[in-house]
C-alpha cells in the first residue's frame, strides 16, 4: 500500500508537493520578500538597492509574503534555533541564508527591580544592547542585515553616514566579511567612537559639519558611486534589522507584547521598527494581540520629534543639534513623520531630557543594574523617569526600556561627573584611615 | 542669474540623465517652475497638491536646508547651487 502511494505521487505530485516546489523556487530568488513598496503611494519596485519612490520620494519598504512565512515560522521553530537575531530570519530581508553577523543579537532582557524601585514602577525590564556582538550597540542588527543583503546583490564596497555606532558596526562587520568600507562621520564625534572605527581598517572620512550635513553629502555620493550605502540605497533592508530587537523582547517576556516600551530616537527608525515587529508577531499569531504604548525619547538639545509630538503636530521642524547625546543628534530625522504616527497610534508619549538629566540617567542605570550605557541610554532612562513620575506610564504597569549602546564608547560625556578614584600608598594604615573618614 | 541644480537619481529619467543642470531663477520656487518648463513632470514629483515641497524632499541652497532659510522664497544669487535630496536617508 505504501509502495502504491509512493508510485502514484511520483506521477501525480500532490498539491502540497507542488506548493513546496514553488516555495523552493521563490526562496531561491527572493526568500520571503515580495517587493520594495512605497510607504506613501504603494507603488512596487524590484528588490534592488533602492530606497526612494521615483514618483513622490516616499520611502521604500520591504513587503513580505506573510502567507508563506505563516507556514514556516512559529514559536517552536524559533525556540529550536541558535541564540541570535537570525532565529527570526523569515521576517528579515535576505533571500538566502545570512552571511554576515551570524552571532548578532539575542541580547539579555534584564529584570530591573532596583531601577524599578527608584523610578517608582511595578515592573521594569532593560533590553540590553550594550552587549550586542560585535560592536556593543543595536547597530550590529541593522548592519548584519544590510551587509548580508549587499553581498547577495553583488556589492564589494559598503558605506554609511554615521553618528558613531553605525560607523563602528559597518567597519567591524565589513572587515569580517572581507568588504571594502567607507564610513562618514561628523568631525566632532567622541574619540572612543572614532578609534572604534579606525581599528578595523576602513576609510574613515571625517566631515566638518553636523550629522545632517554628513547625511546630505552621503546621499549625493550614493547617487554617484555604485556602493552599498547601508542607510541610503540599502536602507529598506538595513532598517528591517531593528525589528529583531522587538522580536527578542516579546520572546524573552514569554511571548508577550510589553504594555509600555520606551525607545530613544535619532532618525526615529528603531521606534517604528519595534512597532512593526509587534504587529508582525501579532499578525502571524506568534503572540496574542494586545494593547501597547510606544514612547519616544530625545535629548532636549535635539528633540524635533518629541517637540512635534508634544505640540500635537504630525510633522516636525528641523533643528540644529546641540547635545552630549551625539548618537541621537539628527536634526532632520528621516523617519520623524512615521515615528510621530506610531506614538500617536499607540497612545504613546514623547519627552526630552537635558544633558545633566542624561548623565543622571546613565548613573541611575549603572548604580541600580550594573549596566553602563552610552548617552542615548541616559536619554531613555531619563525620559522613562519623567513619564513614570508624571503618570504617563502608570506606576502599576510594566515597561521595557531599549538601551541601545555601550557607555565605554562615550566616556568623554561622563568622565568629569563620576568622581575620582581615592589614591593611597600600599599601606593598611592609610586604607583604614580612608575608611574612617 | 545662473544657478546650478543637482538632480537626484530618482529624477534623472526626466532630465535625460543630466546630473547637473543650469537655470535662471530669483527664488527656489521659481527654480522649480523653471525646471518644470524645461523637464515637464518634474514639478509634481517635488511639490504636492497644495503647492508645498513634498514631505520627503529636502532642498538645499549652497548646502543649507531651505527650511532654515526662507523655504520656497529663499532668494538665489549668481552661482548658487541647489541640491535636491531624498529625505529618507540616514539614522
Amino acid at each position: 500500500m505504501a509502495q502504491m502511494r509512493h508510485d502514484s505521487s511520483a506521477f501525480f505530485p500532490s498539491p502540497q508537493l507542488v506548493f513546496k516546489q514553488l516555495l523552493g523556487l521563490m526562496s531561491e530568488e527572493n526568500g520571503y520578500m515580495k517587493a520594495l513598496k512605497c510607504r506613501e503611494c504603494g507603488r512596487e519596485y524590484p528588490l534592488t538597492a533602492n530606497h526612494v519612490c521615483e514618483f513622490d520620494f516616499g520611502p521604500l519598504e520591504v513587503a513580505y509574503d506573510y502567507d508563506l512565512i505563516r507556514n514556516s515560522l512559529n514559536r517552536e521553530v524559533i525556540s529550536r534555533r541558535s541564540n541570535s537575531m537570525w532565529r527570526y530570519r523569515e521576517l528579515l530581508p535576505v533571500a538566502k541564508e545570512p552571511t554576515v553577523g551570524l552571532q548578532v543579537g539575542y541580547t539579555p532582557l534584564v529584570k530591573a527591580d532596583r531601577l524599578a524601585k527608584r523610578l517608582g514602577i511595578r515592573e521594569l525590564w532593560i533590553k540590553n544592547d550594550t552587549v550586542n556582538y560585535p560592536t556593543l550597540s543595536f547597530k550590529d542588527r541593522v548592519v548584519s542585515v544590510a551587509l548580508s543583503r549587499s553581498k547577495e546583490l553583488g556589492f564589494d564596497t559598503v558605506a554609511c553616514a554615521s553618528t558613531g555606532n553605525l560607523a563602528n558596526s559597518v567597519a567591524a562587520n565589513a572587515a569580517s566579511a572581507g568588504l571594502r568600507a567607507f564610513v562618514f562621520i561628523p568631525a566632532d564625534l567622541e574619540q572612543g567612537k572614532i578609534v572604534n572605527s579606525l581599528v578595523y581598517g576602513p576609510e574613515v572620512i571625517s566631515i566638518k559639519g553636523h550629522y545632517d550635513e554628513v547625511n546630505r553629502l552621503c546621499a549625493e555620493i550614493a547617487g554617484k558611486y555604485s556602493w552599498a550605502f547601508v542607510n541610503v540605497n540599502m536602507r529598506p533592508y538595513y532598517a528591517e534589522g531593528s525589528k529583531s530587537m522587538g522580536f527578542e523582547i516579546m520572546e524573552q517576556l514569554g511571548w508577550e507584547i510589553p504594555k509600555h516600551t520606551v525607545v530613544c530616537m535619532a532618525s526615529g527608525s528603531l521606534l517604528t521598527k519595534i512597532h512593526k515587529s509587534y504587529q508582525e508577531f501579532s499578525k502571524l499569531g506568534i503572540v496574542d494581540d494586545s494593547k501597547y504604548h510606544i514612547h519616544g525619547a530625545q535629548a532636549t538639545g535635539c528633540s524635533p520629534i518629541t517637540a512635534a509630538h508634544k505640540s500635537s503636530l504630525d510633522f516636525f521642524k528641523p533643528v540644529k543639534p546641540d547635545t552630549i547625546a551625539k548618537s541621537l543628534a539628527i536634526g532632520t530625522p528621516a523617519d520623524g513623520f512615521y515615528a510621530l504616527k506610531v506614538m500617536r497610534e499607540t497612545a504613546g508619549h514623547g519627552d526630552d531630557v537635558t544633558d545633566d538629566e542624561i548623565r543622571e540617567g546613565i548613573r541611575l542605570l549603572a548604580e541600580c543594574e550594573g549596566i553602563f550605557a552610552e548617552t542615548a541610554g541616559g536619554v531613555t532612562v531619563g525620559v522613562a523617569k519623567k513619564l513614570i513620575a508624571n503618570g504617563q506610564i502608570p506606576k502599576d504597569d510594566s515597561a521595557v526600556l531599549c538601551i541601545t549602546g555601550n557607555g565605554l564608547k562615550t566616556l568623554d560625556a561622563v568622565a568629569a561627573h563620576v568622581g575620582r578614584a581615592k589614591e593611597i600608598r600600599p599601606s593598611l594604615r592609610e586604607f583604614e584611615a580612608l575608611l574612617s573618614n | 542669474m545662473s544657478t546650478k541644480v543637482r538632480i537626484p537619481t530618482p529624477l534623472r529619467k526626466l532630465t535625460n540623465n543630466e546630473e547637473l543642470v543650469e537655470i535662471s531663477a530669483a527664488t527656489v520656487g521659481e527654480a522649480i517652475a523653471e525646471l518644470q518648463t524645461r523637464y515637464p513632470g518634474i514639478q509634481e514629483r517635488l511639490v504636492d497638491e497644495s503647492g508645498e515641497i513634498r514631505r520627503f524632499v529636502n532642498v538645499y541652497v549652497n548646502e543649507e536646508d531651505i527650511r532654515f532659510l526662507q523655504n520656497k522664497d529663499t532668494p538665489l544669487n549668481d552661482n548658487d547651487e541647489i541640491s535636491i535630496i531624498p529625505a529618507i536617508a540616514g539614522g
